[in-house]
């Protein structure tokens, strides 16, 4: 790890400020920055510790009934506050199946918006690598491609975005809210993170210093409550990142299905919200063939970037599932292997 | 440049001087402070040997700064039994033989008292693998490490039954 200066702002304001200055980094808790920094994947000059900044760690119910979650807010408390949970089930679900129960409870809300892409070419120094080394090429073209992206790749960069609890907050339009010198602005999840196109190493829409300060999700969303699931599939049960994930969410009236929200994870460098998949499912009725359609509209520009074409019918499945589960009823508890493919509900075909 | 921080490790406050703001709680407990106990299996989160319990909550110590966490109370494994009286937990562990070579071992205790204090799992044993996910064990002692984790809970939820009454 190369050596770096600490400073521990007081304030927002001289957060903002310290980390305006090139080669600084804010720290968080750093269960994702640490790593980065032990591989020297990352050298900032400077971390800005925001840990210790008062204010930032509450979820506030807003009067219009919307929620607002402060970026400091740990993954694990809010998965686990029961008045969250039963409004944003599938948000709540998303986060239960991301990493384990310890960093969990040491990651925050900011840092899992920010955290880095999981592709292990991007994580070897000895790779070429646009998005760590700009310009240095893509060792991964051509390379062991099978969790690599299937929408939104460019011939820069073939990544993917990690995040479970994005995924859920794209599907239901959370906006962002960012700190920065030019003061306090907005900007929609689904907007938030950039695909790579020839600038990978520009991952977010943040300037220089912006910094996160709370995610808000909109009364709305919790109008999908009883139908709204995550679904995860990984290479092992627990403790992996997702190889495809979707957030499927649905407003039922006698079995027609009034209003519909999707995302995909682990299909792109940003959280994949499929728009034309809920137009097409608008007013239709909450059944398996009218599902399957939505799923091949929303990946009707998938093109594989390299060994993973398989991902691309494995998303369609995927989210027939994800469809089908949300459609069977949010479960009145959250199941003990959370957005699992393996748990069963009755009146879902597994192998969907 | 020289930093000054405060902890307190099992219940005792000291002022630990840092001269390098690099140093992981896990390096700070293991390298400066004798505390040997937690363990360093991957340094990188990804195993779980270095759970310690900061604040009442389980987390890896690798990927913790220690300068960050100035202030806070820190739970080892060193800091479990009282006058030689092993914490229950432990004493599951023996009894149902959660270990083989013991290296994962303090961190798979520390994890098992933050999953029992979150209250979260219950009775369930599919519930207790899925909290203890962030442990790994490479002599495979799972059943029994799941069984002690039960007991474990079940002793700990009678002995705080009895305070109540």
């Amino acid at each position: 790890m190369k050596r770096f200066d600490y400073v521990r702002p007081a304030t927002i304001d001289e957060a903002v400020s310290a980390a305006a200055a090139p080669g600084s980094a804010y720290l968080a808790a750093g269960t994702n920055l640490v790593d980065l920094l032990k591989g020297g994947v990352t050298q900032p000059k400077r971390l800005v510790d925001i840990t210790h900044l008062p204010g930032l760690d509450r979820v506030e119910d807003l009067p219009d009934g919307g929620v607002r979650i402060g970026a400091l807010v740990r993954n694990a408390d809010l998965a686990h506050d029961r008045n969250f949970a039963r409004r944003f089930p599938a948000v709540a679900e998303a986060l239960l199946s991301g990493a384990s129960a310890q960093l969990r409870n040491a990651a925050t809300v900011g840092g899992n918006l920010l955290q880095r892409t999981r592709c292990a070419y991007f994580y070897d120094t000895a790779s070429a690598c646009n998005k760590r080394s700009p310009g240095s090429g893509c060792d991964a073209r051509g390379g062991d491609t099978r969790l690599h992206a299937i929408l939104g790749w460019s011939e820069s960069c073939i990544a993917t975005h990690p995040s479970d609890f994005c995924v859920a907050l794209a599907a239901l339009d959370a906006l962002v809210e960012v700190e920065g010198k030019a003061g306090r602005r907005e900007i929609p999840l689904e907007t938030f993170h950039r695909l790579p196109g020839d600038t990978p190493e520009r991952e977010s829409v943040l300037e220089p210093g912006e910094m996160v300060v709370a995610v808000r999700l909109p009364a709305a969303a919790a109008r999908f409550a009883a139908h709204a699931r995550y679904l995860k599939v990984r290479d092992r049960t627990s403790y992996a990142f997702a190889i495809v994930a979707a957030a499927a969410a649905l407003r039922i009236d006698a079995g027609v299905i009034a209003d519909a929200r999707l995302a995909l994870g682990g299909v792109a460098m940003k959280p994949w919200r499929a728009r034309e998949a809920e137009r097409l499912l608008m007013g239709a009725r909450a059944e398996k063939a009218n599902f399957r359609r939505a799923a091949e509209a929303a990946l009707a520009q998938a093109k594989p970037a390299g060994n993973n074409a398989f991902k691309i019918e494995l998303a369609c499945r995927v989210v027939v599932r994800a469809f089908m589960l949300a459609a069977a009823g949010t479960p009145e508890r959250m199941p003990a292997l959370p957005a699992s493919p393996f748990v069963t509900v009755s009146g879902v075909l597994t192998h969907a | 440049m020289g930093f000054s921080i405060t902890l307190t490790i099992n219940g005792v406050t000291r002022t630990i001087a840092l001269d390098d703001p690099r140093v992981t709680l896990l390096d700070l407990l293991r390298e400066r402070l004798d505390l040997t106990g937690t363990k360093k299996g991957c340094d990188r989160g990804q195993c779980g040997a270095c759970t310690v319990i900061v604040d009442g909550r389980r987390i890896n110590s690798c990927l913790a700064l220690a300068i960050s966490h100035d202030g806070a109370d820190v739970l080892t494994i060193e800091g479990l039994a009282q006058g030689g009286q092993l914490h229950p937990v432990q004493e599951a562990f023996i009894a149902h033989d959660g270990l083989q070579c013991g290296f994962c071992t303090p961190g798979q205790i520390m994890s098992a008292i933050g999953l029992i204090q979150e209250g979260q799992a219950g009775a369930d044993p599919e519930h207790v693998r899925e909290s203890m996910s962030g442990n790994l064990c490479r002599c495979g002692a799972y059943q029994g490490i799941t069984e002690a984790v039960l007991t474990a809970q079940r002793t700990l939820d009678a002995a705080s039954r009895k305070e109540v009454a």
